[in-house]
């Protein structure tokens, strides 16, 4: 599976005094089983590039091709499109509205008009990868603390096993505990089934420790991208677009300035650790 | 998509119009309507066209955002003026089939009554278009001050229209991102049959009515944390006020209710 943008750009309410042009000209190119991770002050145009992923907008010139097909050419194809890529929204716990999680989880499958047998499989699944067990099944949705309910609506677009998982903030609003549980079972799916993995992200340390290849998007345009090392090599670009390196890399930096030789292009606290000890054994 | 809904929309610009106070014309658009049901005649419609054209230039909205909000409302339209046609006798007969007639008498009241619809529509969405929400709910609580005497809570419905139209666009944003978010998971809302297009209705109307409780269950406590208790002592930051173009737009009203009274009685 592969995607590629080709001039995308979208414009809100066109001809009106509200019109907004939220992606202009974006060009990109996403391999198969890479992890990006896109990140960008808020208005942006991060949540408007990936609603275009799966042909939920439709954009005003341009073209999404996957696997070298563009999406927008057949509207028969939605549904396989929409099946292939799978968005995960922002507090996608509020879209949760069956009678228990078993069946809200189905619900995606249930609607590709697969056999019971699949659907049941699938269901489980998805739970099993989130990590929820068969204890939750019967549950309503709405007995399930913040992060079981985030967990619970993930795997309703797992269910849908899809080829490309796009995420929009996973973690907003949860505990470190959650976060953590979100992020890991993300990562465990990446690598199990190899899978395209686009997350949208403010943690700029969640970015550095998961992304392959970091885009960084600036009024609707494609400001910077590369690899978590080549981006935050850039901290001035960052900051002059209201972003930032990662908190650890300004520790490194801090003590550089003061004349202490370590290096100062370490993004990932588990990095830093090994650089600090070198340092400190240095030092003795 | 749904985020298209215009009622209630106000169009943002700096016309005459958009400055007048909304109380005037919030009394206005009403004697506006009102004058709609004392027209009898072609002519008298002609006028009001002809009135409502010069406003809705002097507005500068442009004329297709009326269209729109006419856009929804065609059936009703269509239903008035066909159940006109075939229900009101006189004049000529002009088609006969089976048990129904037209005449000229029952199609000339078609197209007025549709005329007076369209005209009714436009008139009243001149003034959402023209008119900030906050401003309007101003207007209705100045205007409601009175009764209050009497015990009718101003403040409380103003404030609960406030609430009502300031949710609107929120509502149709939440609406908007549940639908996607279904979408996404390969729900199916254009075929299928009637049940099936209602049954795909719950999974956007549960989650829909969950956050519009939750909203207003924060709404409430953030209204309560700033301690509201109603509009006893309130003061307002922007005073209403009535200025010269307020005082042009009333002389002006009254020549059109003077030439509509007039044609009433001669024609």
């Amino acid at each position: 599976m592969s995607i590629e943008i080709k001039h995308l750009t979208h414009i809100y309410n066109p001809g009106t005094p509200f019109e907004h042009k939220a992606l202009d000209d974006i060009n990109l190119k996403i391999e198969d089983n890479e992890f990006i991770c896109i990140i960008g002050h808020t208005g942006s145009g991060k949540s408007t590039l990936i609603q275009h992923l799966n042909a939920l907008l439709v954009p005003e010139s341009g073209e999404v091709l996957l696997n070298g097909e563009n999406i927008y050419a057949d509207r028969s194809k939605l549904k396989s499109v929409r099946q292939r890529v799978g968005l995960v929204f922002q507090y996608p716990e509020h879209q949760l509205f069956e009678m228990t999680v078993y069946k809200d989880v189905a619900y995606g499958p249930g609607n590709l008009g697969l056999p019971q047998e699949e659907i049941d499989s699938r269901v489980k699944n998805a739970l099993e990868t989130v990590g929820l067990d068969e204890s939750v099944y019967d549950k309503s949705p709405f007995e399930l603390s913040g992060g079981q309910r985030r967990r619970a609506a993930i795997a309703g677009v797992l269910a849908m096993e899809p080829e490309v998982l796009i995420l929009d903030e996973p973690t907003a609003g949860l505990d470190p505990k959650g976060r953590d549980e979100i992020l890991d079972s993300i990562k465990l799916m990446h690598e199990k089934r190899k899978i395209i993995v686009i997350l949208v992200s403010h943690s700029m340390e969640d970015v550095a420790k998961l992304a392959d290849r970091i885009i960084v998007l600036n009024d609707g345009k494609v400001a910077l991208t590369g690899t978590p090392r080549e981006v935050f090599s850039k901290v001035n670009e960052l900051e002059k677009i209201g972003l930032a390196a990662p908190q650890i890399t300004y520790v490194l930096s801090e003590l550089a300035a003061k004349g202490y030789d370590v290096r100062t292009d370490i993004y990932t606290v588990a990095e830093a650790t090994e650089e600090l000890y070198k340092f400190l054994k240095q030092v003795k | 998509m749904i985020t298209d809904i215009t009622i209630g929309q106000y169009f943002p610009s700096d016309s005459p119009l958009h400055r007048l106070d909304a109380r005037v014309k919030l009394v206005i658009t009403l004697l506006y309507i009102v004058s709609l049901f004392l027209i009898k005649s072609f002519i008298g419609y002609a006028f009001v066209i002809i009135a409502l054209a010069i406003v809705i230039k002097v507005s500068k909205v442009p004329f297709k955002f009326m269209v729109k909000g006419l856009k929804s409302l065609v059936f009703i339209i269509i239903f008035t003026a066909l159940i006109n046609v075939f229900t009101v006798k006189g004049g000529e007969t002009l088609v006969t089939f089976w048990k129904l007639s037209i005449t000229t008498e029952g199609v000339f009241f078609a197209i007025k009554m549709a005329l007076r619809i369209i005209l009714l529509i436009i008139g009243s969405s001149l003034l959402t278009l023209t008119t900030t929400p906050i401003k309007l709910t101003d207007g209705i609580e100045a205007l409601l001050k009175p009764l209050s005497k009497i015990g009718v809570p101003a403040h409380d419905i103003a404030m609960m229209m406030t609430i009502a139209l300031r949710f609107i666009p929120t509502l149709l944003d939440e609406t908007d991102k549940i639908i996607k978010a279904q979408q996404a998971r390969g729900a199916d809302f254009d075929t299928g049959r009637l049940r099936d297009k209602a049954r795909a209705l719950v999974p956007i109307l549960v989650p829909l009515f969950i956050s519009a409780f939750r909203r207003a269950d924060e709404l409430a406590m953030a209204m309560e944390s700033r301690c509201y208790n109603g509009g006893a002592n309130r003061t307002r930051m922007n005073v209403m006020k009535v200025t010269s173009i307020d005082y042009t737009a009333i002389i002006l009203f009254v020549v059109y209710w003077v030439v509509i009274i007039a044609m009433r009685i001669i024609l």
